[in-house]
């Protein structure tokens, strides 16, 4: 049975070329997981960053009789179908709120209409041949160009997508977040204190333990159903509010929560406790003045990722109904508001081709603040982390 | 008076009511003390323990008051409710003060009343899961009552269509009878989550074997929390991705070979999906192996295998439980998951092996029942909450499953940080 060692070195070399190979293919595995988050970043930059840009054309505003009616009059036939029928709109309003503009006329950068933007941009429209042309023209002329979107960041939704912004949806987000913030942080602390410090081993406190564990791996769409049967249908606080949006997201964020709030305990050291003891501390006292003002980065930390992972959340918001037409920003809790996410969602399922873009702009955004918000809680744990 | 006039009444009062007693109990135990007799407590812990005991009994009589009107139906007018409320932390204020003398430990009574404090906190989380166990069970039952639970459970068509009708008392309008099988929904939940799987466990593994045995520290510190990018993207972001990008690539490509893609395919969701999960198996996997204990690498080393084979027959064999515990982690994340199916997976629920064609999933039918225009009361709006409760029971076997695993793997080489 014995073998040359030319075979048994030929056997070798084949083990290591197998061995060898192996790293090659985790190597590559991992590469692949790296080239899907480049492309879907460079995917997601391509789509949203024209939405950044909209096109506005320099039209002159004559205030006569007709316009008084239907705003479209004051403008020259040729260029009225390019311009966003939002600004149409309003021309009516502004000339009974000032008589005095009956009679003048104007020259200034107004919206333009979404196929027009969407021509500009090079991207599927509907402009007839003709229109094109004019267009063509206003833009050698200087007259119609691509600017800065700042309707994007100061309106709310709309149903046509030149006039539609994100401010509605921040603003919900915020007061949402609020609420979750208000709720989730402190019980969060509170129930992480108790399990680490203050509980005895007993059925109840593993029992909480196991919960919780639980509580972090359920599905989030259930959650949305606890707050429609429970928060909606049993205690009546108003559907599609920041308030019943903020309580949902609040429960799903509580375990995220708790589970940093006991890593930061369980790292302060023991020697500390026995310190604050020593001198004649309570055990409150000593949580109080010494085991949470050392631990409070890490809780830091873990609630401002909690917070962007509540941030990101949609399902569970969909089903308590905060997916509402807010055209205007209210700042209240207890009326109708979407969130950013949601407003993602709605532009998503819109028909118009210029509303994809507005709804890969309106992901950008959403991107921007998470990896801000994660930005930070990094930048806290390595500033203020000590290691004992 | 309206109710937030009243409520806000209410608060400024007996905020004024804490105050006062905060600064009297204050008062009256550094009087005490003047006098020379040795107190138990500071002046300050006999203060909060005067505030305490006023806004303590208030607003928990202000609490049952009105958890009363809302089980019971109880008609207490509101303003008698916080009137008595009120009328309790006077009480509590003149208990509180008569408790300031030298011979009561005000700091332990604190102490008991913020370890019960810390006590509700931390139920909060057990009401959570009844709650929405209460909730789903509750809805499930009135629906089981409309539907017989047998067809739900082997019934091969989904066809709430008239349902709403016979909500509204119209049944006989309706035409076909509505029909309430999950089979398709959920034949296309799992064939979403298996090609999310095949996705995510190669790849996800391979990465956590790679930043584990073979990369060097930089690439290590570097590559994971890159991956975890991934996992922190919103769904409804990878949702957009999956319609948008993915699912026309996917009907491009099957028309390449050939095959007929619908827009909707199973494949888009599905390997978006994968893509998402792919940080949830390579962290927890590369955690669970770094965990194996080296003593094993070096003796089979020491015994001449080869880097690959000490990894594929040692390493794995003994991460083992705890890989099969992340995979069993990130099949119950794929199974909820509800964003990336509703926005590329279809509405329609179809009974099909091929990937390609359009299939829904139990998650979209939930949204889909529950955002409609429906009748709380009807079946169909019922209906999402039967496919709610076999979902929840899914998802918490498979986290008990694998909570069981990793502990055993953690018992076995006796790791703590898992």
């Amino acid at each position: 049975m014995s073998q040359s060692f030319d075979a048994i070195s030929a056997q070798l070399r084949r083990r290591h070329r197998r061995s060898s190979r192996l790293k090659w293919i985790s190597m590559g595995a991992l590469g692949l997981a790296g080239l899907f988050l480049v492309l879907f970043f460079a995917d997601m930059l391509s789509k949203g960053l024209p939405a950044f840009q909209q096109a506005q054309i320099q039209v002159e505003i004559d205030y006569n009789d007709d316009a008084q009616r239907m705003g479209r009059a004051a403008l020259d036939p040729e260029v009225s179908r390019l311009v966003s029928r939002t600004f149409e709109r309003l021309i009516p309003v502004r000339m009974r709120d000032n008589p005095e503009l009956l009679g003048t006329s104007e020259t200034r950068w107004v919206l333009a209409d979404s196929e027009v933007d969407q021509y500009l941009k090079g991207h599927r429209n509907k402009l007839s041949d003709a229109q094109q042309a004019t267009v063509d023209t206003l833009v050698e002329q200087g007259r119609a160009a691509l600017k800065f979107n700042t309707t994007f960041f100061t309106s709310g939704d709309s149903k046509m997508p030149e006039a539609s912004g994100i401010l509605s949806a921040a603003v919900g987000t915020v007061m949402t977040m609020l609420v979750t913030l208000a709720i989730a942080f402190p019980i969060g602390v509170m129930t992480a204190v108790y399990l680490e410090e203050f509980a005895p081993d007993n059925r109840l406190t593993q029992i909480i333990e196991i919960n919780i564990n639980n509580l972090a791996a359920i599905p989030s769409i259930l959650f949305g159903l606890l707050g429609l049967a429970i928060f909606i249908n049993f205690f009546g606080v108003p559907r599609s509010s920041p308030l019943v949006g903020g309580m949902t997201l609040a429960l799903m964020t509580l375990p995220v929560v708790i589970i940093a709030t006991r890593t930061a305990l369980r790292s302060v050291p023991d020697s500390i406790r026995h310190a604050a003891f020593g001198v004649g501390c309570s055990r409150w006292q000593v949580v109080r003045d010494h085991v949470l003002p050392l631990a409070m980065p890490g809780i830091m930390t873990g609630s401002i990722i909690g917070l962007a992972q509540a941030m990101g959340e949609t399902a569970p918001l969909i089903i308590v109904g905060m997916v509402a037409f807010i055209p205007d920003a209210t700042a209240s809790f207890t009326q109708a508001a979407t969130v950013l996410p949601a407003q993602i969602f709605t532009w998503a399922g819109e028909p118009e081709q210029a509303f994809v873009e507005k709804t890969a702009g309106g992901i950008l955004v959403l991107l921007t603040i998470l990896i801000f918000l994660n930005a930070t809680a990094v930048i806290l744990r390595k500033k203020f982390e000590r290691r004992w | 008076m309206q109710t937030n006039q009243l409520l806000a009444m209410f608060s400024g009062v007996l905020l004024l009511l804490g105050l006062i007693a905060f600064f009297l109990g204050r008062a009256k135990a550094a009087r005490v003390r003047e006098t020379g007799a040795s107190m138990y407590a500071q002046p300050d812990q006999y203060a909060w323990f005067a505030v305490l005991a006023t806004a303590g009994p208030a607003i928990t009589v202000g609490a049952v008051g009105a958890f009363l009107m809302l089980l019971l139906g109880a008609d207490i007018p509101t303003f008698y409710l916080l009137a008595g409320s009120l009328v309790v932390a006077a009480i509590g204020l003149m208990v509180g003060m008569s408790q300031v003398k030298p011979d009561f430990h005000a700091r332990q009574a604190i102490e008991r009343v913020i370890r019960w404090i810390l006590v509700t906190a931390a139920l909060i989380s057990i009401f959570t899961t009844f709650g929405i166990l209460f909730s789903i069970v509750f809805e499930a039952l009135r629906f089981f009552q409309m539907h017989s639970f047998w067809d739900f459970i082997t019934g091969t068509v989904w066809n709430p269509g008239a349902s709403f009708l016979a909500a509204a008392g119209r049944a006989d309008e309706g035409g076909a009878a509505a029909q309430f099988g999950s089979v398709p929904l959920f034949a296309g939940t799992f064939m979403i989550t298996a090609i999310a799987m095949l996705v995510a466990i190669p790849v996800g593994l391979l990465s956590a074997i790679y930043m584990a045995e073979f990369a060097p520290q930089r690439v290590r510190t570097l590559a994971r929390p890159t991956l975890e990018v991934l996992a922190g993207v919103p769904t409804v972001v990878y949702g957009f991705f999956a319609a948008i990008t993915v699912a026309p690539l996917i009907v491009d490509l099957a028309g390449f070979l050939g095959l007929d893609a619908s827009f909707n395919n199973a494949v888009a969701p599905g390997v978006v999906m994968g893509i998402m999960i792919i940080p949830f198996i390579s962290s927890l996997s590369d955690d669970v192996i770094n965990a194996v204990p080296d003593s094993m690498r070096q003796g089979s080393l020491a015994l001449g295998m080869t880097k690959g084979e000490t990894i594929r027959d040692v390493v794995i064999p003994a991460a083992l439980p705890g890989i099969i515990s992340a995979s069993l982690l990130a099949v119950s994340r794929a199974l909820g998951e509800t964003m990336i199916v509703v926005m590329a997976a279809g509405m329609r629920p179809n009974l099909t092996a091929n990937p390609l064609e359009d299939m829904t999933t139990v998650t979209v039918r939930i949204v889909a029942a529950l955002t409609g225009d429906l009748e709380f009361e009807s079946a169909e709006t019922l209906s999402a909450f039967a496919l709610g409760l076999v979902l929840f029971a899914v998802t918490l076997s498979l986290n008990l499953v694998s909570v069981l695993m990793i502990r055993r793997f953690r018992e076995k080489y006796r790791v703590n940080n898992l």
